[in-house]
């Protein structure tokens, strides 16, 4: 029993090899299912996303396994042996069970800390269990990569900080106002950076949306799409007097918002604090207004400096993160090897069954002169006799110490079993 | 007893004030349990301490400087723990226990014993009237707090510098700004009515209700800043970092009249 994980990422792989190693839609219970009756693999997990292409599988011979689950992919997906063998991955055992914790706890992705990655195993194991792919060993390998998750998650701050403008943008609105929901926004103007973080900060909840553009239409037409209110580019200024969080990314060449306008605006909505987001470049805002008090003024490059720092954060948490992941390969790897004593116990139980019927078979043809009474109290001393010899060695073994193995070894050898014999073809 | 009882809390309230400052540059949940026990723990053996104090004195205990001082401490940490249950923001704890530790400290420098009451003394304003007052400052005194978290969360906004850590685990500007407001709404009315009361008091006793006291004069000055705060706000929108620095050049005139009025030890309120 060996964890065998084949596959790729964005790290080494470009998206167009992704692409066309992804397995979505149908082609997903096809391909598991195919993977699954491949001859060497006897549990299987396909995990398929935009950035990664992995699959995991119970084996007993690693280098047959690779060879027929590569072979496997480049016929599914008709591709040449050649380039798909240098693009892939190929981790066995302890390496297997690093990489699958890691790619669960987010410290493999793109984005390091980011929460998707999780969701997508827990999809893609289930779906294995609801196609019945999988066994005891990736069923409980894919509990522990969830739970590492969760430990990581929690015991560190990975997932902690924002690690994109947008989000930066809404976790500084946070540390302005109390509730975000009782706040006015206005988005003013447009462009794909402004619209992505007044979309995150909608979805965050706000109380109204007001939506301004040097074209009206433009402002209408955004205003539609966010459930907010038009506002005449000539009059945002005094819509500021309402408004609690502006974003502002116009195509102005000048500042359109200089501080003595501010400075009417702050006294208009009685000094309540004011969160500006200038994304323009060049700048749409005098950088002036940030001496205002209560007026919070960032551009691009703060909002980056945020960014950088949250990054540089979470690289510091992954590798809190890293150690983590080294103690629960531990504990799973204990786990995976108590598993190895249940084949020798049950050999040694066969073995032991296989004396007493020797034996009682030559001790009854020597006497058929007794009766069924007899027969019956002498079949259960010899039950009783060996139930007593094999009872101390079977708790030996169910028993975690480190001599186990060599325990195991010496049982083996002591009564002539090789409990590899039953489970090799 | 009293005295063991006494420096048990200060104790405690000492321990207690360790853990917040730590807490104010690494916080788990463990520092916040530790600290919160260690304060919840003081206060308790605090309020067991004033009431043996009062078996024993047969009045309410606050007719001296110890005495003062002691009561002040405490109505800041049961004002601290009202805020605590009604915010859950843990970290005041790291700005308002030194105050309440340098406050108990003082407390126990000063005489002690217990002497008879002064003619003027024995009145029911006694109680009235110092408890108005000190529980009106102690609301200055957690204003001055949050005002200074304030002061330091804004500090990290504008500067747009070292956000994390501390800033993270600070509540949003908005809401040390509203808390700050309620306590002084909290604590204006108190100071006004302690005025009041006082100068009842006086004339009942001296004959005459304002006799520019020194005390007096800085409990008016007082309730000038206060007003001033009030009434900007509510005007002229002064709220965020500048009602934060008045609230907290407030409390420090407080502090002022406190210790000051003792150590120039005229007028009638010197026995405090």
């Amino acid at each position: 029993m060996k964890v065998l994980v084949v596959g790729l990422n964005h790290k080494i792989a470009d998206l167009d090899v992704r692409e066309k190693l992804a397995f979505n839609g149908p082609k997903l219970e096809e391909g598991l299912l195919k993977f699954k009756e491949l001859p060497e693999v006897y549990e299987a997990i396909i995990l398929s996303t935009c950035n990664r292409v992995e699959l995991y599988a119970n084996v007993r011979d690693i280098g047959k396994a690779s060879e027929s689950i590569k072979a496997f992919l480049s016929e599914f997906h008709s591709l040449n042996r050649g380039a798909l063998d240098n693009s892939l991955y190929i981790y066995d055992d302890t390496k297997a069970l690093k990489h699958i914790f890691r790619v669960a706890s987010s410290l493999d992705s793109m984005v390091i800390g980011e929460p998707q990655i999780l969701g997508q195993i827990k999809d893609a194991f289930e779906f294995a269990l609801e196609k019945k792919t999988t066994g005891i060993l990736l069923n409980k390998l894919i509990k522990k990569a969830i739970s590492v998750a969760k430990r990581v998650r929690t015991e560190t701050k990975i997932a902690e900080n924002a690690v994109s403008i947008s989000f930066a943008a809404v976790e500084l609105a946070k540390k302005i106002f109390t509730d975000l929901s009782t706040r006015v926004f206005m988005l003013l103007g447009a462009g794909e950076m402004a619209e992505l973080a007044a979309k995150h900060l909608i979805s965050t909840g706000v109380k109204e949306v007001l939506v301004s553009n040097r074209t009206y239409e433009r402002a209408c037409d955004l205003a539609k799409e966010f459930n907010g209110q038009p506002v005449k580019f000539d009059e945002f200024i005094q819509e500021i007097v309402r408004s609690d969080i502006v974003i502002c990314s116009t195509g102005a060449q000048d500042y359109i918002l200089k501080k003595n306008q501010m400075q009417r605006v702050m006294k208009d909505r009685k000094q309540k604090q004011v969160f500006i987001i200038d994304i323009s470049v060049p700048r749409n805002i005098d950088p002036e207004i940030n001496e205002i008090d209560n007026v919070y003024l960032y551009n691009i490059d703060d909002l980056q400096g945020v960014v950088n720092g949250n990054i540089f954060e979470r690289q510091k948490e992954a590798e809190k993160a890293e150690k983590i992941v080294e103690e629960e390969i531990e504990t799973f790897l204990k786990w995976q090897s108590s598993l190895d004593s249940v084949p020798t116990i049950v050999a040694l139980r066969e073995r032991a069954e296989e004396i007493k019927k020797e034996e009682l078979d030559k001790l009854l043809n020597k006497m058929p002169e007794i009766g069924e009474k007899e027969k019956k109290a002498i079949e259960y001393m010899a039950t009783a006799i060996i139930n007593k010899l094999i009872h101390p060695p079977t708790v030996a073994l169910k028993e975690d110490s480190e001599d186990r193995d060599i325990m195991i070894a010496t049982i083996k050898r002591l009564y002539g079993i090789d409990a590899e014999e039953n489970e090799e073809e | 007893m009293g005295v063991l009882l006494f420096e048990f809390a200060l104790t405690f309230y000492f321990a207690a004030t360790i853990v917040s400052v730590i807490e104010l540059f690494k916080e788990t949940k463990i520092t916040s349990r530790i600290m919160i026990s260690l304060a919840g723990i003081g206060f308790a053996i605090h309020t067991v301490s004033i009431v043996y104090r009062y078996i024993s004195a047969g009045h309410i205990p606050i007719t001296n400087a110890h005495e003062a001082t002691s009561f002040f401490s405490w109505c800041i940490v049961f004002i601290f723990f009202i805020l605590e249950f009604r915010y859950r923001i843990l970290l005041i704890s790291s700005f308002i226990m030194p105050v309440v530790f340098i406050l108990m400290l003082s407390s126990s420098l000063m005489p002690r014993e217990i002497k008879p009451l002064t003619p003027m003394l024995q009145s029911y304003w006694l109680g009235i009237h110092t408890v108005l007052a000190f529980l009106g400052n102690a609301a200055f005194a957690l204003a001055f707090g949050i005002g200074f978290m304030y002061i330091v969360q804004e500090h990290y906004v504008k500067s747009k510098k070292h956000l994390r850590g501390l800033f993270d685990r600070l509540p949003s500007l908005q809401t040390l700004d509203e808390i700050n407001y309620r306590l002084i709404t909290f604590g204006f009315p108190l100071l006004t009515l302690a005025i009041i009361t006082g100068a009842l008091w006086a004339e009942s006793a001296l004959g005459r209700y304002w006799s520019w006291d020194p005390r007096e004069v800085l409990a008016l000055v007082t309730w000038f800043i206060y007003a001033i705060i009030l009434h900007a706000r509510l005007t002229a929108g002064w709220r965020g970092k500048k009602a934060a620095l008045l609230s907290i050049i407030g409390f420090l005139t407080i502090l002022i009249a406190f210790f000051g009025i003792k150590l120039l030890g005229k007028g009638y309120h010197v026995f405090i």
